[in-house]
């Protein structure tokens, strides 16, 4: 509740600092304090919340249990991670700083809502909440068309998808008389209705498309590829993961007992998804675009965490929520300082700038899934949890040969720093911060890849 | 804990080779001789009983940082002890651009290669089997020759595939015995026991696959001569030396043990595939000329007699595969050093132009003639020991066809003796055409085919120190 709470105030304030200053660099120094006072706040409200009794709010529709709060502590690190990563670019992609920084603050705090919402209804707003401010961080290159296009592209789609989503609730109310994730439990197998299942597939159709998984996948290129860099590195993380937590809550506490009859539709679609972001993102001549198919791909591996009901798949949840964003924001933040985010454009990085190539390395073994990285120990837990769960290993043989697939995409970028010739040019320079920051990043990624318990420590 | 030394000392060395600029090499080479030292050390303590270092690592998963030296793995620690040496003093003199990467990249892939021959614990054993495939990969496509990016990519994709399936298994398995220890060695092995036949059957494929890319053997060894050819020298001794070993080394440790129904099932198929290879390896080996790629094609030959005699599950067989697996890295690294000389003196790996080398070079013609004569298991060098035994296992073995292996497989004997007699005669005798001008062996390549020469013939002569080291783990795996 603190949390949610001190995200509002702190979006809240941000967009008044617009009033105040209109220097964009004091604003976003504002803006890194006040994210560091956020998780702050995080760890205060994880270390006062009592594993056995969590935080029951609003009439039962949050129930704030500590794994939501690690979950929203490792996310807020993230994103402060992210903000001091690439706020140099965020204060270049228009006038308007302030709100762009209060936008990402909402959009935590709808993540908030997410990790521990306990009514559909709170769920819907939640979803909301990520969603409006994505709209316009899309378009926020106003003067850009394809930004403009992102922006009314993702509404359209999003709206409708909205809309699914609703009507999945308002169907399950329909059956059930509650809106309460918890009382969904109750449904019995044997007992379904046709408006149940109905509501329960609408629902699957909406969340799926919020996680960007085939065939509801079609808004993401464009959007990812349209929308100024740094917010697509936010989208495609954060955002991202937080909607998969919300996707995971809800099959997993309220349907999982139904799981036979959801578990099929789901495992095709997994491996549809690991199918067409894998062998899309081969066919990309643009590292941006590559690494939205890849984010497509990845979600393929995140939804084995739904499909496989167990502890495993929580554990590998957050687990790869974490290092699949760590990677990736470090790779956009990477991709921030070049001009040209076509491969050739990284031609010859090794040589002229090696602590890069060298970080970018390590960013993209991650995202490949090799070991040491902490996509490696990600990968191994969703895919264990499959395993686990039984009569799925035909996917988990499928998603690993799609993973070295995806070692081909990813590899192409690494050949392209190491291997070729070029003079890659840069947008801006990159300064010792900005490596030591990557630096830590690249820490990071190892560190989860040696030690996972530190991230699995809390839950 | 002094087995954490084996792969802490290179890869700590290896980091700071990365800074270490031109003082790389040397690094390189002081970090080598002491893993030398304690692998030496290892093999003499370890003879007794196996060493052991245990630590917890993801206790959620049940998985430890557990590393075991038996005889097998202290006798492979040791050949990557003697190889990895052997390779910077021979190369002391050769500039390669930008030396830091270079041995940074070496001494990392030393220590994941001797970590999979130390690590005891599935999950370990696979961090490592992956960790020593990243520094060859880049090793081969920095320094690499012409096609270098795509032949190595091509070897890069068809090992990670086989290890993400092997992967798989891992996880299969473990999955069968959880707990504490779900991933130790004693524990998969179990849990792989238990399994019913059919199960094992393809789990065998699941794991085997991995294994037979790594080695190569028929039909997975494509990848292997373009990668050799294009690998620089340093890199390609790396490779067949030791990388391979791995391959064996796996299929002992985590194959044969772990799915026993299912090599009892599949055995003769992957005997058949073997002696394929050797067959069709050697007649291709026939008609190269090139130096590079007749080694490549002989080593595919030889690794297909070792790994038909993995397969024969007969005692002798297993023994003298373990005991080739040593003389044969030894081997290879003199045949790759002497063909690295030659391309570095006369600028060409091409027989055809080649000759003469005994009276311009007659030193190095001598080493040629020893090791090439190693290769082929003239009795006094130490090949021959080892592929006896191995000739001995197959005709031993547990198969109805046995004999008519071992028949098929001696042919590879008598193909080798072919295009080996025949490499020696043109490229170290006959007329000195191409190569006139030439510097007989330097002093650092002396020290280096001497350590190589000095081997072969003392374990041509006396091998029973290799036999008695690797003794009690071929009983163990095939009583």
């Amino acid at each position: 509740m603190k949390a949610i709470i001190a995200a509002t105030l702190l979006g809240i304030i941000l967009m008044f600092a617009g009033l105040a200053t209109k220097d964009k660099r004091s604003i976003a120094s504002i803006a890194v304090v006040g994210f560091l006072l956020l998780l702050g706040v995080n760890i205060w409200e994880l270390a006062t919340t009592s594993p056995s009794e969590p935080q029951v709010l609003f009439n039962n529709m949050l129930r704030i249990d500590r794994y939501g709060l690690w979950f929203n502590l490792l996310m807020t690190a993230c994103t402060l991670l992210y903000v001091m990563l690439v706020n140099k670019d965020i204060q270049r992609v228009g006038m308007h700083v302030a709100e762009y920084f209060a936008l990402i603050a909402f959009i935590l705090c709808g993540v908030y809502l997410l990790s521990s919402y306990n009514n559909v209804l709170m769920l819907f707003i939640g979803i909301e909440i990520i969603s409006i401010p994505q709209y316009i961080l899309a378009g926020s290159d106003k003067r850009n068309l394809k930004s403009s296009e992102a922006s009314l592209k993702y509404f359209l789609m999003g709206s409708f998808s909205t809309g699914i989503l609703l009507m999945g609730i308002v169907l399950l109310y329909g059956a059930t008389g509650t809106f309460n994730i918890v009382e969904y439990t109750f449904l019995q197998s044997d007992s379904l209705n046709p408006l149940a299942l109905s509501g329960i597939l609408f629902l699957m159709v909406a969340l799926s498309f919020k996680v960007s998984a085939v065939p509801m996948h079609m808004w993401t290129p464009d959007v990812y590829d349209g929308s100024p860099t740094p917010f697509t590195a936010f989208m495609a993380t954060i955002v991202k993961a937080a909607a998969f937590l919300a996707f995971m809550r809800l099959f997993s506490v309220s349907f999982g007992s139904l799981s036979d009859h959801w578990m099929m539709i789901l495992a095709i679609i997994t491996a549809a998804t690991l199918f067409v972001g894998n062998i899309t993102a081969v066919f990309q001549q643009s590292v941006k675009r590559m690494l939205a198919y890849s984010s497509i791909a990845q979600a393929g591996f995140m939804l084995f965490a739904i499909i496989a009901v167990n502890a495993t798949a929580w554990q590998g949840m957050i687990l790869y929520a974490v290092a699949y964003s760590v990677a990736t924001i470090g790779m956009f933040s990477v991709l921030l300082k070049l001009k040209d985010y076509t491969y050739d454009g990284f031609n010859g990085l090794a040589k002229r700038n090696p602590a890069l190539a060298f970080f970018t390395t390590i960013f993209l073994l991650s995202l490949a899934g090799i070991p040491l990285t902490g996509g490696f120990m990600a990968k191994y837990f969703v895919l264990m949890a499959a395993v686990k769960q039984g009569n799925l290993l035909w996917l988990v043989i499928f998603a690993l040969l799609m993973a070295a697939i995806s070692a081909y995409y990813y590899f192409r970028v690494i050949i392209a720093m190491y291997f070729k010739q070029g003079e890659p040019e840069f947008n801006s320079e990159v300064t010792g911060t900005d490596k030591l920051l990557m630096a830590i990043t690249c820490a990071l990624v190892i560190l989860i890849g040696c030690v996972p318990q530190l991230v699995l420590a809390n839950i | 804990m002094i087995l954490t030394l084996l792969i802490l000392v290179p890869l700590i060395a290896g980091i700071f080779s990365f800074m270490a600029g031109n003082a790389a090499k040397g690094l390189a080479l002081v970090s080598s001789l002491v893993t030398l030292g304690v692998a030496a050390y290892v093999s003499i303590a370890g003879h007794a009983e196996p060493l052991t270092f245990n630590m917890p690592w993801i206790p959620t998963l049940g998985t430890q940082i557990s590393l075991q030296a038996d005889g097998m793995a202290a006798m492979l620690c040791l050949l990557v002890g003697i190889v990895m040496p052997v390779i910077f003093i021979t190369n002391w003199n050769k500039d390669v651009e930008n030396p830091a990467s270079f041995y940074g990249l070496m001494l990392l892939a030393q220590a994941g290669i001797t970590g999979v021959f130390l690590a005891y614990d599935a999950l370990l054993f696979y961090f490592f089997w992956e960790l020593a495939l990243i520094p060859v990969y880049f090793l081969c496509s920095r320094w690499g020759g012409e096609k270098r990016i795509q032949v190595t990519f091509k070897f890069f994709v068809y090992t990670f595939v086989g290890s993400l399936i092997m992967l798989a298994a891992i996880i299969y398995l473990s999955m069968q015995n959880p707990g504490a220890n779900a991933y130790s060695w004693p524990n998969i092995v179990r849990a792989g026991a238990s399994l019913d036949p059919v199960t094992q059957q393809w789990l065998f494929w699941m794991i085997f696959i991995a294994f037979a890319i790594k080695m190569p053997i028929f039909p997975f060894h494509t990848w292997q001569p373009d990668t050799y050819e294009q690998a620089p020298t340093s890199v390609t001794i790396v490779l067949s030396a030791l990388m391979v070993k791995m391959g064996l080394f796996a299929v002992v440790r985590w194959l044969l043990p772990v799915v026993p129904a299912g090599v009892a099932f599949w055995s003769d198929t992957v005997i058949i595939m073997s002696i394929i290879g050797i067959v069709y390896a050697s007649f291709i080996a026939i008609v190269q000329t090139d130096l590079k790629r007749l080694v490549a094609y002989s080593s595919i030959a030889h690794m297909g007699l070792m790994s038909a005699a993995a397969f024969s599950q007969s005692n002798v067989g297993m023994h003298g595969l373990m005991v080739q697996m040593f003389n044969h890295g030894i081997n290879i690294t003199g045949m790759w050093l002497i063909v690295s000389m030659v391309e570095q003196r006369w600028g060409t790996r091409d027989m055809t132009k080649l000759g003469g080398m005994a009276s311009t070079a007659p030193q190095m013609a001598i080493a040629l003639v020893i090791i090439s004569l190693a290769n082929i298991a003239l009795p006094l060098t130490n090949g021959f020991v080892g592929e006896f035994m191995l000739f001995n296992g197959l005709f031993q073995g547990v198969s109805n066809y046995h004999i008519t292996f071992m028949v098929v497989a001696g042919l590879g004997v008598i193909l080798g003796a072919i295009y080996t007699l025949n490499m020696i005669q043109k490229s170290a005798y006959g007329n000195a055409t191409e190569m006139v001008i030439a510097k007989d062996l330097s002093l650092n390549e002396y020290i280096g085919l001497g350590i190589i020469i000095t081997i072969i013939l003392v374990l041509g002569v006396y091998p029973k120190p290799l036999l008695d080291m690797t003794a009690s783990v071929a009983t163990m795996i095939v009583p």
